[in-house]
């Protein structure tokens, strides 16, 4: 007589119930739902009421304001911009300025962060103390107050065009901004480029065979020179073949100001250097306390295998060290980004001056541009959120943890 | 942040209120006992604080003059300073009973924004502040200019309007207050300021040298400028409308401060009239019946407030212009009160 094996009892259903219930089971989940339902009927109502209300009111409402024609102008538009475009394209103008302020911010604020870390946990007395110093100096001033003295103290005293201080006669650094000389296509741009790609690809598939041969025969293979020649020769002969892939306008002063050449406001200047100054204050903080949450050991391990300090930094310490520091380095980024909304104070037209300024006041349609704003900016926060723990999940998962 | 609490407010009005909770502004005023009305964050000669932190000009005599209506005491008044910005707002969401902060009257103010414009305070129009020492004599020569304004004003539009109808290229700096935009038009970040001609000559007194600034000819809009107040309430809507006219026409009608008080004891049909010794005008807009003569005692008539605020009499000294009566050469009118 044999015993029918006895199949394991269904764990599915538990397991659905589980997560759909928690511990109250299926009643848990009617819970939930009457819940989630009464919440959407909620928000319905007060989306129906508050239109109704506001048509009572005679106050416009509804999202057709964004195709109507703006009408003003923006002093620094990284898409083609005029006066004529609509509110949705000077939407986008403030959102892209918002984005460039954010992401290069965030670059420098990385890296001077890094930097300062590493100078205040230098044995070095003198160097540890300006680091330390430097933290505790810019981390205690407001930063509405940082950008004015940026903005006012230190690119106002730069003289007028008239009057510029001027490098190679191309160059030109001025209250207004520094102008700089603009590179325009030539016929021979597309050949140039498709040169400078190849060289680069051939380069780089050198490089890697180079690698490989180190890493499987300990063939040391000097490819330097080869690389210098493709990445500088290549570009040079289709040069010589189809003629000069650029030649740049050079800004010449007419009137009030430069005609000509592009042009970085000091705007964009004076925000971009509070805000990673300010933010970077913190970064170091952040990295130094990340450092040293990395054992002792780990650095001693790395000096007796003969590695140089900074060796030993960069291949051992900063890798551990990393997933202390990525969590409250998001927050920086986040923050860094939020701030950058205090643009207003000094006319860098970002989304907030533009979008929920200018166009606010134009509309007057207070509540959808404030909504379409908070919006914005959560989505901002989030995807940069999610950057960053996609690169903590690749950080722990390369370290097996 | 300001604009954002007023928002929510305005939001969690519109989303939970039953019904427009507009109407009956007068009482909620009787009830309060004090006026709130929106002004500017200072501007000399139209809503500015003194040293003492009273507020003067030419917008806060409005307001004074409906406290005078309602309170015969024109100091009930709450002045809600308000950026450009935060002023509708400010008037959609309840805060303020009134807007008097130099506020241009356009068709899409008009409509759209559930308020409207009760008269012309002052007639003004949009000009262009330069410093003397870059020698431009017209508005036609700022070609390549860089121009600092005040975000949340008609002004960037009627700017962009008038480089791209001549032709002219043009760089613009918004700032989210006018003192921020001055300051950075004194640093030299811009040539030029521009802003209604009126603002242009009171900002012009808080640089360091006003002399060596000038404000060029061309006036390249039509700015009148008037008080608002909400949609939905028309007797507050009268009120305010004809607190202002009640300025006018007490000029018009030869009634001033020093004499308001014989005046009131004339025989003539018209002023008997204005003064409530003849008939209830005063009770038909739900108020007393000398209430002409509270708004002149409290602040005088409308070319005396002109005078004493941004007048002859201030340090401003801007000529009457277009604001001058119609019988004398300007285009302030009022309906009679009859």
């Amino acid at each position: 007589m044999s015993i029918e094996p006895r199949s394991p009892p269904s764990q599915f259903a538990a397991k659905l119930r589980h997560a759909l219930g928690g511990r109250a089971g299926w009643n848990g989940f009617f819970v939930q739902i009457v819940f989630v339902a009464a919440l959407v009927w909620i928000g319905y109502e007060i989306v129906a009421n508050a239109r109704t209300n506001l048509e009572a009111q005679r106050i416009a409402s509804g999202f057709g304001f964004l195709r109507n024609t703006a009408g003003f102008d923006v002093s620094q538009n990284l898409i083609p911009y005029s006066g004529s475009d609509t509110y949705t394209r000077v939407f986008f103008v403030g959102l892209l300025n918002t984005l460039l302020v954010s992401v290069i911010g965030i670059f420098f604020a990385t890296l001077i962060g890094f930097l300062v870390a590493l100078g205040r946990l230098s044995p070095n007395w003198l160097l540890a103390r300006i680091a330390g110093g430097y933290v505790e100096a810019i981390r205690n001033v407001p930063l509405l107050f940082q950008i004015l003295f940026w903005y006012l103290a230190v690119l106002g005293a730069l003289p007028n065009p008239r009057q510029s201080i001027s490098l190679f006669g191309s160059f030109f650094l001025s209250n207004r901004g520094l102008v700089i000389p603009r590179p325009v296509g030539n016929p021979g741009f597309e050949p140039f480029v498709i040169a400078a790609l190849v060289a680069i690809v051939a380069a780089v598939g050198l490089w890697r065979y180079a690698r490989r041969q180190l890493l499987d025969s300990g063939r040391v293979i000097r490819i330097w020179p080869y690389v210098l020649g493709l990445l500088i020769g290549l570009p040079l002969v289709s040069a010589l073949i189809f003629g000069a892939p650029v030649t740049f306008e050079v800004p010449v002063l007419r009137g009030f100001n430069f005609a000509g050449g592009s042009r970085v406001i000091p705007e964009f200047v004076a925000l971009t250097l509070a805000l990673s100054t300010y933010t970077a204050a913190f970064i170091a903080e952040i990295v130094r306390a990340g450092i040293l949450s990395v054992h002792k050991g780990q650095m001693e391990a790395g000096s007796s295998l003969g590695l140089q300090r900074g060796s030993v930094l960069r291949l051992i310490v900063i890798p551990q060290a990393m997933r202390v520091i990525l969590p409250p380095l998001t927050n920086q980024y986040l923050n860094l980004t939020k701030n950058s909304s205090l643009a207003v104070a000094i006319g860098y037209p970002d989304l907030v001056s533009v979008f929920a300024g200018t166009t606010l006041s134009q509309t007057g349609q207070a509540i959808e541009i404030i909504g379409i704003t908070m919006g914005v900016y959560l989505l901002i926060s989030l995807v940069t959120s999610a950057i960053m723990s996609f690169y903590g999940w690749r950080i722990g998962r390369s370290m097996g943890g | 942040m300001k604009r954002v609490s007023l928002v929510f407010t305005l939001a969690f009005a519109a989303a939970f209120s039953t019904q427009a909770a507009t109407a009956q502004t007068l009482k909620t005023v009787k009830d309060r006992g004090m006026l709130s009305c929106g002004v500017s964050q200072g501007l000399p000669g139209f809503s500015s604080p003194d040293d003492k932190g009273n507020w003067t000009g030419l917008d806060v005599d409005v307001c004074r003059a409906i406290a005078a209506v309602i309170f015969d005491d024109p100091t009930k008044v709450k002045f809600v300073p308000l950026s450009a910005k935060d002023r509708f707002t400010a008037l959609q969401s309840g805060e303020i009973d009134v807007l008097s902060r130099n506020t241009t009257w356009t068709l899409s103010r008009d409509t759209s924004l559930g308020a409207n414009f009760t008269g012309v305070t002052y007639y003004d129009g949009q000009g262009f502040l330069v410093k003397k020492s870059l020698k431009v004599n017209s508005a036609l020569e700022l070609n390549s200019a860089s121009v600092c304004v005040q975000t949340g004003t008609t002004t960037e539009q009627n700017l962009a309007d008038y480089f791209k109808s001549n032709n002219m290229k043009y760089e613009v700096i918004a700032f989210g207050t006018a003192d921020e935009a001055v300051k950075a038009y004194e640093s030299g970040r811009c040539d030029v300021f521009t802003s209604d001609v009126s603002q242009l000559y009171a900002e012009r007194l808080k640089l360091a040298n006003p002399a060596d600034h000038a404000v060029l000819p061309e006036v390249i809009s039509k700015e009148p400028l008037g008080p608002m107040v909400r949609h939905g309430d028309d007797q507050w809507f009268d009120l305010v409308k004809w607190a202002l006219f009640a300025m006018v026409d007490a000029e018009e009608l030869g009634i001033t401060q020093k004499n308001v008080d014989d005046m009131a004891k004339s025989d003539k049909p018209e002023l008997k009239r204005v003064f409530g010794t003849d008939g209830n005008l005063g009770e038909s807009l739900g108020v007393t019946k000398d209430w002409v003569a509270r708004i002149v005692k409290a602040v005088g008539n409308y070319g005396e407030a002109f005078d004493r605020n941004v007048g002859a009499g201030s340090k401003l000294g801007i000529a009457r212009g277009l604001n001058q009566l119609w019988n004398k050469g300007g285009i302030q009118y009022a309906p009679p009160i009859r």
